[in-house]
């Protein structure tokens, strides 16, 4: 059963094949085998689980049910589960139990997926190889040398390594994508504003959003339609109807016009990778698509504008964590203050600890004109870059990242070069536009994720064009050795 | 822009972040090489560029002024580190 996509699943469950309540024992049996060996869950819900499993069983015996009803998934520990632990992978919500269920949460609780637990990430999704967690990293199945990328790398090893059929991400500058590149997954962030962020933790508010990631876009499409949609309680939610993702997946193409950035081709991209992102590219040509070069001129600024703006919400936002109303608390505090900064020093590790500090300046007075005022102009022209693209092509397709996953302790200790891991992906974040990532080959067993970047709201479109490829090609049926 | 420990030290106040004295240098280096990252927009005339401050332009969405959730202080308070008759503690803040 640990093979099937979710859309063979909901198949199975609807034909009577098996019950919920057996294909979640059959995915808890896996996760308690293979998640001491990879750290993808930072907590499991078996016993919850299990109920929720018999419900959607009974809702299906009174003819109750639809796609998702049953089908177990994962949630990154970003969203908030009531009366569950939801940690964001730091130590200063180590015992931090919701009080409530995030919109994404309960959207798909609505549609009847049963809940399998909470997956490990980079602290506060602030990092590229889930190596900032709290709960210490997890590793890629595909290689356990490797990182699994991140921030939603507990996300992205639990659907490769077949431990859940689908997971919840969240993406900042290329958290679903990346880690959905470096294991061989399909994951797509959503427009801006698609999904609602309530209940989900904040990092960088301009620039989160949620989104699912699974084998196929296929399952992405099922995921998505549940989770999508507008949300009173998110400020900056779209109040606009949501597409019906399935049904777009096999529209034709009408000769669908794929624009390649010849930035994104350059120095720093690996050869091999480009090798196999370009193979995917002629896969594209054969299907029918036309595809010629464009220009995003100002791709070079975006890794420095995110690098002012996602640290200066970040400063913003963590400010919230004082140790007074919830989270860690340190030990006798001798003053207000003390409370404050000894707490907050105890609970962020030192990436969060960074990028604060970074934010902080960054907003700090004198400064604010020179960095983040600076960083906002910057953002107008890449998002420019990407309407003046959208003038002559209906997607825009690239590789996810430079490289191929790379091995655990090998960029930690150096920020920068960690930062470079996200190059192709944080401007469509600042440009608060759509993207995909999705599995197109292997440099030696380590997968490659090619980028397919839509206009506004085209959702439907990227999912429809990822999984045409996935109709000619078996990259996304590929499954690591040690975890068939 | 380089940044020196003193530095540090001072925006680590402003971020209410305890660093110790040990760790500054090493945070110093770090924020430094980062800001250096940063300064490649220097590179580029911005005169004139709107700032972008959301991906949508969308206006502020408001709300009617009228009480929607209800009183759940009991449960908010069940994850605080101490509470003490409906209210948290924290150190005296007033001799």
């Amino acid at each position: 059963m640990h093979d099937k996509t979710i859309a063979q699943l909901g198949a199975g469950l609807a034909a009577g094949e098996f019950s919920s309540e057996e294909l979640v024992r059959a995915f808890l049996e896996r996760i308690a085998r293979h998640n001491p060996q990879l750290n993808a869950f930072i907590t499991v819900t078996a016993e919850p689980a299990l109920a929720q499993a018999r419900v959607a069983d009974q809702h299906r015996q009174r003819g109750d049910a639809g796609p998702l009803t049953g089908v177990p998934i994962a949630h990154k520990d970003i969203f908030c589960t009531s009366g569950v632990r939801t940690s964001c992978g730091s130590r200063i919500l180590d015992r931090f139990i919701a009080p409530y269920d995030a919109t994404v949460v309960e959207k798909l609780a609505a549609a009847g997926a049963v809940m399998l637990g909470k997956t490990n990430m980079d602290e506060f999704a602030m990092g590229s190889s889930n190596e900032t967690s709290f709960y210490g990293p997890v590793r890629n199945p595909w290689d356990l040398e490797a990182v699994p990328g991140g921030s939603s790398g507990g996300s992205a090893v639990a659907v490769a390594a077949r431990l859940a059929p689908g997971a919840t991400g969240t993406d900042t500058g290329g958290s679903i994508r990346q880690p959905a590149a470096l294991c061989g997954v399909t994951g797509i962030k959503p427009t801006y504003g698609r999904v609602s962020r309530w209940g989900m933790i904040a990092y960088a508010s301009s620039l989160d959003q949620g989104g699912p990631m699974a084998r196929t876009a296929e399952d992405c499409a099922l995921l998505l339609g549940a989770m999508a949609g507008f949300d009173p309680r998110d400020s900056t939610s779209v109040d606009r109807p949501v597409p019906d993702y399935v049904a777009a997946l096999d529209r034709p193409w009408d000769g669908l016009k794929i624009g390649l950035p010849k930035e994104y081709f350059g120095e720093g991209l690996d050869g091999e990778v480009a090798r196999v992102v370009e193979k995917a590219i002629d896969e594209y040509r054969k299907l029918g698509a036309n595809v010629i070069e464009v220009s995003l001129p100002n791709s070079q600024l975006a890794i420095p504008a995110y690098y002012v703006i996602a640290p200066a919400e970040c400063s913003s936002n963590l400010a919230r964590f004082d140790g007074v109303r919830y989270g860690h608390r340190c030990e006798n505090p001798k003053d207000l203050l003390d409370l404050y900064t000894r707490s907050r020093a105890e609970g962020f590790g030192a990436e969060v600890k960074r990028r604060i500090l970074v934010g902080t300046f960054a907003l700090s007075a004198g400064y604010y004109d020179a960095y983040y005022l600076k960083a906002q102009q910057i953002r107008r022209l890449i998002s420019d870059d990407f309407r003046r693209a959208f003038e002559q092509v209906d997607v825009i397709a690239g590789p996810t990242s430079p490289t191929v996953a790379f091995n655990l302790g090998e960029k930690v200790d150096d920020p920068i070069t960690m930062y470079l891991s996200d190059i192709y992906t944080i401007a469509v974040n600042l440009a608060g536009l759509p993207g995909l990532s999705l599995p197109v080959g292997f440099v030696g067993q380590r997968p490659v994720g090619l980028q397919l970047i839509g206009n506004y709201f085209a959702e439907d479109r990227l999912l429809n064009v990822a999984h045409r490829y996935q109709q000619a090609t078996d990259w996304h049926r590929r499954t690591p050795a040690a975890f068939a | 822009m380089p940044l020196g420990p003193a530095e540090v030290a001072k925006i680590a106040h402003l971020a209410r972040l305890a660093i110790r004295e040990q760790d500054a240098p090493a945070y110093a280096r770090n924020l430094s090489a980062i800001l250096d990252l940063v300064a490649q927009m220097n590179a580029v005339d911005t005169a004139g560029v709107v700032p972008m401050a959301h991906p949508l332009d969308m206006a502020q969405r408001l709300r009617a002024d009228e009480v929607a959730e209800p009183d759940q202080r009991e449960r908010f308070q069940a994850i605080a580190p101490r509470t003490e008759a409906g209210l948290y503690l924290v150190p005296k803040v007033i001799e």
